[in-house]
């Protein structure tokens, strides 16, 4: 193959040459594309992931405070206790309330975005859908400190519409209230819902986008009133989208630790039991295993997905 | 009403968006049972026609009448009229047999009777055994065939249709055609056809309305625009035609006023020829050839002042392609029957037709 290969044309660039040897041999631009991504998902990001997976088969020697790194279930077995059931159970209910919400919120906006807006009411939708992703979180999450406060907006809306009963009452909620706001389960939701909402509005609209106008008007002059247009068409178009979006909205929740350190109570997320475990106290292994817990969630979520067609539109 | 009862009546429609006159006071009957074409170059006002019928738009001014009910604000999905659309707009996520049962569905006809008029109407558009493909899995004449079945299936009194072969290839596209017509007259439905292929509304139609700038310009058989087209936009636009001014008309034909003539309705004859009664003539230079195998078309320059030109179809029944190359620079004399001009009203050309 080579040698039947006419020689290099002369007097050309060195680049000329690597072009032509590129053309002749199309794998080599394939390397080329795919190597850097390659590594860095290959040997750094997996090669990492498995490390800290493996470490889930160790144990922390209660007594020495050291790690024993033997091939052991006990770490895992440590899951299964009621205290760290709860944290899970706690974490996933909150994950599927956000989503939930998250979706009912972003729907209308994005079927008004991508059904009635046009030219400057678009592009300014766009803009702030997109705006608060490119300002910093930490700063988005204590300018809502402020808002949820005792003394902040919604205490003081209340007060001012006479609502503060009301208030009073979601926060003595078991389980779910608190001394305010900003110290709530309740408050650690509405900032989720808050701070994901933008990864729910644009794959749904997206999807939405996608959906001709023709096939909408079509529903309607076959009979359909408007409301089973909905149901039978616009619903099942977008639903893709709608499941982009909750894999965003249910991950990011799944694995937060920050939003239930500042407004939670003393009830632990995943993220933050993490977090305690290789931090504070030191327990690599059993933080490792925990780390499965979403991992697994997350797997079971997709092979739901893909049963209910989300992929099919792929 | 002249015994035939109206299915479709615009009374000085109207559609504005804006400075736009998508529609600028159209009044227009359309009978039960015809083939009706609209017919006109692209943003003639013809689509939105269309779709001030089927309700997608609401009129600027006007009434729209269906069979004598005005539908002004009327939703689409309260009138007895079905579409198929230009990119058929089938619904991706259904079989073929729920996208045809779909009307079905929502009239609550039950299921026996819709499976029967389904899988009747599959048969129809001869797509029997399809119903449980996806439309992805369907070629472009095969979609276009479940959107009719679609909106024929639920017996509206009007079928309006927007350029629905237009993303065909020419073959499929006329043998379409015939098809088209022959369900038509199966079924008895009034089918409104708009188009931008002048053919296809002539091969079509029992009537066709030409429209242009918003407005109809002329409305009549095949036959009738053909042959005698009204204003200059339908003379250029349906088929090709020959448009003479009126200072060149007063030299051949005596009369200052403009004039069309079908280039197929003139006689190529030598300078000397005897000129029959009722028949005009006049002389000129071939300027150019175009042999097209069935026909030759000669481009003709006429002795007159200003030099005019005039364009030549004739038939090769003698002729080889050989034969009509020698005659150009010839000088010839046109000769044709006085009955083929027809006297025209002027009217903008805002683009030529695609022949």
């Amino acid at each position: 193959m080579t040698s039947a290969a006419p020689p290099l044309p002369e007097r050309r660039s060195f680049l000329h040459g690597v072009s032509v040897v590129l053309y002749r041999y199309p794998f080599l631009s394939i390397i080329a594309l795919l190597l850097p991504i390659l590594l860095w998902i290959g040997v750094i990001y997996l090669g990492s992931l498995t490390a800290m997976l493996a470490q889930g088969f160790f144990y922390l020697d209660g007594f020495t405070g050291r790690i024993v790194r033997e091939f052991t279930l006990r770490t895992y077995q440590e899951l299964l206790l009621q205290q760290n059931i709860d944290i899970f159970l706690r974490t996933i209910l909150m994950a599927a309330s956000v989503t939930l919400t998250c979706a009912l919120l972003a729907f209308p906006l994005a079927y008004f975005m991508a059904r009635f807006a046009s030219g400057r009411t678009k592009a300014l939708l766009y803009l702030g859908v997109m705006l608060p992703l490119w300002s910093s979180y930490l700063v988005r999450i204590y300018a809502w400190k402020l808002i949820l406060a005792q003394e902040g907006i919604i205490g003081w809306l209340a007060n001012a519409l006479g609502l503060t009963g009301v208030l009073d009452a979601v926060l003595s909620i078991p389980g779910i209230g608190g001394p305010s706001l900003s110290f709530s389960i309740v408050g650690v939701y509405l900032v989720f819902v808050y701070i994901w909402l933008p990864y729910m509005i644009l794959p749904i609209n997206a999807a939405l986008e996608r959906v001709p106008k023709s096939v909408i008007e079509a529903s309607g002059d076959l009979g359909a009133r408007p409301g089973y247009t909905f149901r039978r068409i616009i619903l099942p178009l977008a639903f893709p989208g709608v499941v982009a979006g909750s894999i965003f909205t249910f991950s990011l929740t799944l694995g937060d630790y920050i939003i239930p350190g500042v407004f939670g109570n003393s009830s632990y997320f995943i993220g933050q039991a993490v977090l305690v475990q290789q931090g504070t106290a030191g327990n690599i292994p059993l933080a490792a295993a925990m780390t499965v817990v979403p991992i697994l969630v997350m797997g079971v979520y997709l092979l739901g997905a893909r049963w209910l067609g989300a992929f099919d539109a792929l | 009403m002249n015994g035939k009862s109206v299915a479709v009546s615009l009374v000085n429609v109207r559609r504005h968006f804006g400075e736009v006159k998508a529609v600028d006071d159209v009044s227009l009957d359309v009978y039960d049972g015809e083939f009706f074409s609209m017919l006109g170059p692209s943003g003639s006002g013809k689509t939105t026609c269309l779709r001030l019928i089927a309700g997608f738009e609401r009129p600027s001014g006007g009434q729209i009448l269906l069979h004598g009910w005005d539908v002004g604000g009327v939703p689409p999905y309260d009138r007895d009229v079905n579409t198929v659309f230009q990119d058929y707009a089938l619904f991706p996520h259904m079989t073929v047999g729920r996208n045809v049962a779909y009307g079905l569905m929502i009239k609550r006809v039950p299921k026996a009777e819709r499976e029967r008029r389904v899988g009747e109407m599959l048969e129809l558009v001869r797509l029997s055994g399809m119903e449980n493909r996806k439309p992805s899995q369907l070629s472009g004449g095969q979609r276009q065939r479940v959107a009719l079945a679609r909106a024929l299936v639920n017996r509206p009194s009007v079928l309006l249709l927007d350029e629905p072969l237009g993303a065909l290839d020419l073959k499929l596209r006329q043998q379409m055609q015939i098809e088209l017509k022959n369900i038509q007259q199966q079924v008895g439905i009034t089918f409104i056809y708009v188009t931008h292929d002048q053919e296809e509304a002539l091969t079509m139609s029992d009537r066709l309305a030409v429209f242009n700038h918003g407005q109809i310009e002329q409305v009549g058989s095949p036959a009738e625009v053909y042959e005698r087209p009204a204003t200059t936009f339908v003379a250029g636009f349906v088929g090709t035609s020959n448009v003479i001014d009126a200072g060149v008309a007063r030299q051949i034909v005596g009369e200052a006023a403009t004039l069309s003539i079908r280039p197929e309705k003139i006689h190529l004859s030598s300078p000397d020829a005897a000129v029959p009664a009722e028949s005009y003539s006049v002389h000129g230079t071939v300027q150019d050839v175009v042999y097209l195998g069935m026909y030759t078309r000669y481009l003709v320059e006429l002795e007159t002042s200003p030099r005019a030109h005039l364009a030549v179809m004739q038939q090769n029944l003698e002729t080889t392609s050989m034969d009509v190359l020698t005659i150009r620079g010839k000088r010839v004399q046109l000769i044709w029957r006085r009955d083929f001009t027809r006297t025209l009203q002027r009217t903008e050309i805002v683009e030529e037709s695609g022949v």
